[in-house]
């Protein structure tokens, strides 16, 4: 039997978005019929039983997030439902893919997480590079009000949701929950702390929640299917498929949906058709720049949010980044380190300062003017990237490939500095 | 001055939110959508319709990445440095771009028809290298597809 690809398996091939009929013919919003005979509570009881984790970076159990929002007559109001759909995490273009091929599946789910925690708005907060996806987007919201899914009286039902596309103007951390509220009300995106939770007090201090894209593209599927089904879909005891994704010196970088604890060997041997010819795999960023570098001994690890954890690294988004033997892995780190440099929204000294100087130092030995002292420094350095130091995820994410790359690929920092120059370069 | 536009897209945007400064960033691109940057005037202007002072507005202007506080060449050309982009060959297109255009990376040229400006991943990382023209897309670069491109631009 072939395996099942929920999430992608009506997308035409070609590059076309799938049309309201098209996604209608195919099942589309019948997870929301489905739905809008239960009551909200059921309804986030069944993505609770359905085992469905967020996809967005952090695997938070979905069904658990919605139950902490305030519910019925009494919760505050007006509640919010945001997808985020920033997706700037470098290496990543798996969200992108879904908004363009099938932009009915995200409002669906957006629909449903609405439904489910009694929102009366929803947002799209979508980044601002991505103009094929709004352009789809926005086109289908208009379809599904025309169609009776949004506005009031959803499907004849007492359930009433708007719905509104936010593009952004472009800053990594408003990908980050908290980050992202402020930027949708209209300030810089620095974080919030927590407690208070977006759930509780989110969006003008209202009940919000935020889910990944891709998290909210299978609640349409796990609402007109069942729970039981979505269990069924995986490899291990993470459920459902998963998108996973590889960029660098393969034969053929791509996106495959997979059943979700699918092996790294199996997705770049098979699916990315192993390395280009005359190149070797070095490593591999699991999850897109803010996870830790696997190996070869790596190779046999189920990507899913368990094993990827035990092996040392995250799942993330799980679109992997390959390096190869022929690209400088002290130019990499630099590379990555330069992105969170720069993304650093200022607010922590170890991040921002501390990330600055990080970048002195790689770029230093990737140029032949590396210390002996250098590596030490790093890894001093990244020891304050860590919660408790910082008041968001960026530095403790930027401080993965950091360590990972001093621990995998020490020799060739260290013969950066012996030999003061870069053997890639010269 | 804003135009008869301008106001008109910020206030169907203002009917999607409880605040007024909630649409302060859609505002400035709308503006720069029009104009092509967003200009100290323009700052005044959007900061008089939402309640705003012109101070925090660029505060916050100045934190995205998108919005232009200087004006750019007629066309913008943001090219990729995420990783990787940078695996396949971002310094190449980088060093051709620059030749080409006689510029660095962040200059415009001085005939003004080219802005060249770095941007982080674009989402394209199966098809790096990959950059924008004036916001379209285009992936699988090499030095004879970004002659193309640039011959495409009038
Ligand atoms: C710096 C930073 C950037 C992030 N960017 C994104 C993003 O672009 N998209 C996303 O879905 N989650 C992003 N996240 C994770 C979000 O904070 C949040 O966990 C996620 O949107 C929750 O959705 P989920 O539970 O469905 O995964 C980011 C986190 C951090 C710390
Ligand atoms: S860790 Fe970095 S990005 Fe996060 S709040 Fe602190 S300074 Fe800002």
């Amino acid at each position: 039997m072939p395996t099942e690809k929920p999430l992608t398996q009506s997308i035409p091939a070609g590059g076309e978005a799938l049309s309201l009929q098209g996604y209608e013919r195919l099942g589309g919003y019948q997870g929301l019929r489905r739905a809008l005979q239960m009551t909200p509570k059921q309804v986030q009881e069944e993505v609770t039983n359905s085992g469905l984790r967020g996809r967005g970076g952090a695997g938070f159990p979905t069904g658990m997030k919605w139950s902490f929002t305030p519910m019925g007559a009494d919760a505050p109001r007006p509640k919010y439902v945001v997808a985020n759909a920033d997706e700037m995490e470098p290496g990543t273009f798996k969200d992108r893919y879904l908004m363009e091929g099938n932009p009915h599946q995200l409002i669906e789910g957006l629909i449903l997480a609405g439904f489910a925690i009694e929102a009366d708005v929803a947002f799209i907060f979508i980044r601002g590079e991505y103009k094929l996806s709004q352009e789809r987007l926005a086109r289908a919201i208009t379809e599904a009000y025309s169609a009776g899914y949004l506005g009031r009286n959803i499907l004849s039902s007492d359930y009433a949701l708007e719905m509104y596309l936010h593009v952004s103007a472009g800053r990594y951390m408003c990908g980050e929950e908290t980050g992202l509220l402020n930027a949708l009300e209209g300030k810089r995106a620095n974080p919030r702390a927590k407690p208070p939770f977006p759930q509780v007090s989110g969006l003008w201090g209202k009940p919000t929640i935020v889910n990944n894209v891709e998290t909210l593209a299978n609640v349409p599927h796990i609402l007109e299917k069942g729970a039981k089904w979505f269990q069924g879909l995986s490899l291990t005891k993470d459920a459902g498929t998963k998108l996973y994704g590889a960029s660098g010196k393969v034969k053929r970088p791509g996106l495959w949906e997979l059943p979700m604890g699918t092996t790294i060997r199996e997705i770049l041997e098979e699916h990315a058709g192993g390395m280009r010819d005359g190149v070797r795999f070095r490593g591999v960023l699991p999850g897109g720049a803010s996870t830790d570098f696997l190996v070869e001994e790596h190779l046999d690890v189920a990507m899913d949010y368990t094993s990827v954890q035990k092996a040392g690294s995250r799942l993330g988004t799980g679109t992997m980044i390959v390096l190869d033997d022929q690209t400088c892995p002290v130019g990499i780190t630099a590379n990555l380190t330069h992105f969170f440099a720069q993304e650093s929204c200022g607010w922590c000294t170890p991040c921002w300062s501390g990330l600055k100087w990080a970048t002195k130092i790689l770029d230093a030995i990737e140029d032949g003017q590396g210390r002996p002292g250098d590596l030490d420094k790093l890894s001093y350095l990244s020891t304050f990237w860590s919660p408790g130091h910082t008041f968001c995820a960026l530095a403790p994410g930027a401080a993965e490939p950091v360590q990972s790359a001093l621990k995998f690929f020490r020799d060739d920092f260290e013969r950066h500095i012996h030999e003061k120059r870069c053997s890639w370069r010269s | 001055m804003l135009t008869a536009e301008e106001r008109q897209e910020i206030e169907v945007e203002l009917s999607h939110y409880p605040t007024k400064q909630a649409v302060c960033i859609d505002a400035m691109k709308i503006v720069q959508r029009h104009r092509g940057w967003v200009s100290d005037e323009s700052i005044r202007d959007i900061g008089e319709l939402l309640e705003m002072s012109a101070g925090d507005l660029d505060g916050i202007a100045t934190f995205y990445n998108l919005i232009f506080r200087r004006p750019v060449g007629k066309h913008v050309i943001m090219l990729c440095d995420s990783v990787s982009c940078w695996i396949m060959g971002y310094e190449r297109m980088r060093a051709h771009l620059t030749e080409r255009l006689g510029i660095q990376m962040g200059e415009t040229t001085p005939d003004n028809r080219f802005t060249l400006l770095p941007i982080v991943c674009l989402g394209d990382c199966s098809h790096a290298p990959a950059l924008l023209v004036d916001n379209e897309l285009h992936g699988d670069l090499d030095p004879a597809k970004i002659d193309t491109l640039l011959e495409g631009c009038e």
